[in-house]
């Protein structure tokens, strides 16, 4: 499989500040790659890294076997669909989306079609005589979207794109992001803070905290054999137990994750561990209840069917899950 | 509890000024009119009323013999206006106009993106002082000063002698129209100072468009395989221009009206001021002057137009 993106030890350092320390990926052709953490982890500057914006101060970048220091954006293959859309106010959008074939000097008749090819692509048909000051923001958000992938990129850059969307039409775009990837078979890197965004649609993701990248895995590992406190703590709010509550229960390790959801208030059956403590505090979240127990001064998060009603605050309460669901880490 | 969260609905004020902003509140119309109501009535009678009586008169005439305004309507003024001796004063004004407004343009637009892209901080603060600083000193001070700078004897012919490049200026100065005795009787040096004075009613729209496009854009642009020249072309310039076209509406309106720079620094020939200046004082011929007058409004009022129509306002 070719590599679309490579970053071997890679830096980018603001005078003290690390944005991007030591960081080594590698992005295979046609992946839908995820890059999550919270603001300011340096998930941000990666993919200016790779679209051009910023140059690293450290390592190397390949996109396609090619080197990219010193590469401007304009001579990459590379197209981004910008957090805040960035469309051209003072162009209708068609043009927007004819942009980038004009400046590559193709005819008017010619872009003009493959414009509104991609904006019937994106479901946007006949929107091509507005300006993008009357659009929605989810149609801003696929506009952006056609504008990039008329370019025909070997590699789309998406920073935070669904963001600004209300949480209907992000889950809306997020299926159609991940079958439009599928069809057109480019590779997609991802930027996001959500982590139910890069579970849900990335084939690999790679958590960021601090300038580096904590673990790097598909969806499946890294939300359930976590690597770091941090990557436990940031996908999916895990519960971390310390070294002497897995000590309680027979486990040597330095800190251990359990899923809110991997635990019932229930009596342990069939060899499952528990523990026992007082209910802290309950929130309806829908589908499951967020009970809150407190185990010896420690917090621990249980998600409960809805259907199980909640116990009372202050009462004694059993969890108990099983063993493999306890998955240790030695990293803090 | 504090004292405020006693009432759920505090009690009106009985003062006059409580009273009145409950009013103002209740009435917000009211407010406006008594804020707007002097200066438009200000504008309205006292300013486009004197103005609009100026032009009046110039579809008056006067007559020759006796020098007395004759108040019957006609055309007999423009007539005169379009000879060839007052035409030519308005083909200079308006070539000076363009071409200083041009150039001003051209000069200001890098110090203007420099200001709104790159200075932060002190560097801002030093940008608008270097802007300003020239609009604190008197005009006339400024003028001549510009006439000892550009002087046949002035620093500028010594700094070229000092280059060995005497010979260039000279040169310059021996061409047909721009050139002259010394810079500081040709149209180069007339030229030069409306430049310089008016550069800082170029610079500052221009700077205030540039910092509303946001920066993302030029990295879309490049992002989609525009170079810079054409990111400048279709992204950076389309969105600075109504900026740059409000820029010269100020240098160009300003050259058009003005009788002080083109009478201290020049060639003695008239610009559209000196003739207003002339026909209304020494001539007393308020018509003629009243036409004079005209010519610059037309031609804003052409050139706002026009900008229009090319849509120098669409990215407002």
């Amino acid at each position: 499989m070719t590599t679309a993106v490579l970053f071997d030890n890679v830096s980018r350092h603001f005078g003290i500040v690390r944005a991007v320390d030591r960081v080594n990926l590698s992005i295979a052709e046609g992946e839908f790659f995820a890059m999550l953490g919270p603001s300011g982890s340096g998930k941000t500057t990666c993919l200016r890294l790779m679209a051009g914006f910023e140059q690293p101060t450290g390592g190397h970048i390949e996109i396609f076997g090619e080197t990219a220091e010193g590469v401007p954006p304009y001579r990459r293959s590379v197209n981004t669909v910008f957090q805040d859309y960035a469309l051209f106010p003072h162009l209708s959008i068609l043009d927007n989306v004819a942009y980038g074939l004009m400046v590559k000097g193709i005819g008017r008749e010619e872009r003009r079609k493959a414009a509104e090819d991609a904006l019937a692509m994106v479901k946007l048909p006949g929107y091509g005589t507005r300006r993008p000051g009357q659009l929605s923001g989810g149609q801003r958000q696929r506009v952006a979207l056609a504008r990039a992938l008329v370019n025909k990129p070997k590699v789309l850059l998406l920073d935070e794109p669904l963001g600004a969307l209300d949480l209907k039409l992000r889950e809306q775009m997020q299926e159609e992001l991940k079958s439009l990837q599928k069809s057109l078979g480019i590779t997609f890197v991802f930027v996001t803070h959500d982590q139910g965004e890069a579970l849900s649609m990335a084939d690999r993701i790679a958590v960021f905290n601090d300038g580096r990248i904590q673990q790097l895995g598909s969806p499946e590992d890294v939300y359930n054999r976590p690597k770091t406190r941090f990557v436990a703590d940031f996908v999916g709010s895990s519960n971390v137990l310390s070294a002497d509550l897995c000590r309680r229960l027979g486990l040597k390790a330095a800190f251990a994750s359990l899923r809110p959801e991997a635990v019932a208030i229930a009596p342990p059956h069939n060899g499952a561990l528990s523990l026992s403590g007082t209910v802290a505090s309950q929130s309806f979240l829908g589908a499951t209840n967020r009970i809150v127990v407190d185990v010896e001064g420690a917090r621990i998060a249980v998600a409960s069917p809805a259907t199980q009603g909640f116990p009372p605050i202050g009462s004694a309460v059993t969890i108990s899950f099983a063993a493999r669901d306890l998955y240790p880490m030695d990293d803090a | 509890m504090t004292i405020l969260a006693e009432r759920v609905i505090l009690p009106e004020r009985r003062s006059t000024a409580g009273r009145l902003s409950d009013f103002f509140w209740r009435h917000p119309h009211v407010l406006l009119a008594l804020l707007l109501g002097p200066p438009l009535l200000w504008l309205g009678v006292v300013y486009l009323g004197s103005l609009f009586a100026l032009l009046l008169q110039s579809f008056f005439s006067i007559d020759d013999f006796s020098g007395l305004i004759n108040y019957e309507f006609t055309l007999a003024t423009y007539r005169q206006l379009l000879s060839d001796t007052h035409l030519d004063i308005i083909i200079r004004t308006v070539s000076m106009a363009a071409i200083v407004t041009f150039v001003s343009a051209l000069i200001a637009f890098p110090i203007a993106y420099y200001a709104a892209r790159y200075a932060r901080g002190k560097w801002k603060a030093l940008f608008y002082l270097a802007v300003m600083l020239p609009l604190w000193s008197s005009y006339l001070v400024k003028i001549y000063a510009w006439k000892l700078i550009l002087a046949k004897e002035g620093i500028l012919t010594w700094f070229f002698e000092k280059l060995n490049l005497l010979w260039l200026l000279e040169a310059w100065l021996t061409l047909p129209v721009v050139g002259g005795n010394s810079l500081s009787v040709s149209y180069t040096g007339t030229f030069i100072v409306f430049v310089y004075v008016w550069m800082p009613f170029m610079i500052l729209p221009i700077q205030a468009a540039l910092e509303r496009v946001p920066a993302n854009l030029i990295e879309a642009s490049w992002d989609l395989g525009g170079t810079p020249a054409q990111t400048f072309r279709y992204v950076l310039f389309p969105l600075a221009l109504p900026g740059i076209v409000a820029g010269s509406i100020f240098t160009f309106s300003l050259t058009l009206g003005d009788y002080i720079i083109p009478q201290i620094v020049g060639s003695s020939r008239l610009f559209i001021g000196q003739a207003v200046y002339a026909q209304q004082g020494t001539a007393g011929n308020i018509p003629l002057a009243a036409a004079f007058t005209v010519v610059p409004i037309v031609i804003m009022g052409a050139y706002l137009w026009m900008a229009k129509r090319m849509g120098a306002f669409d990215a407002l």
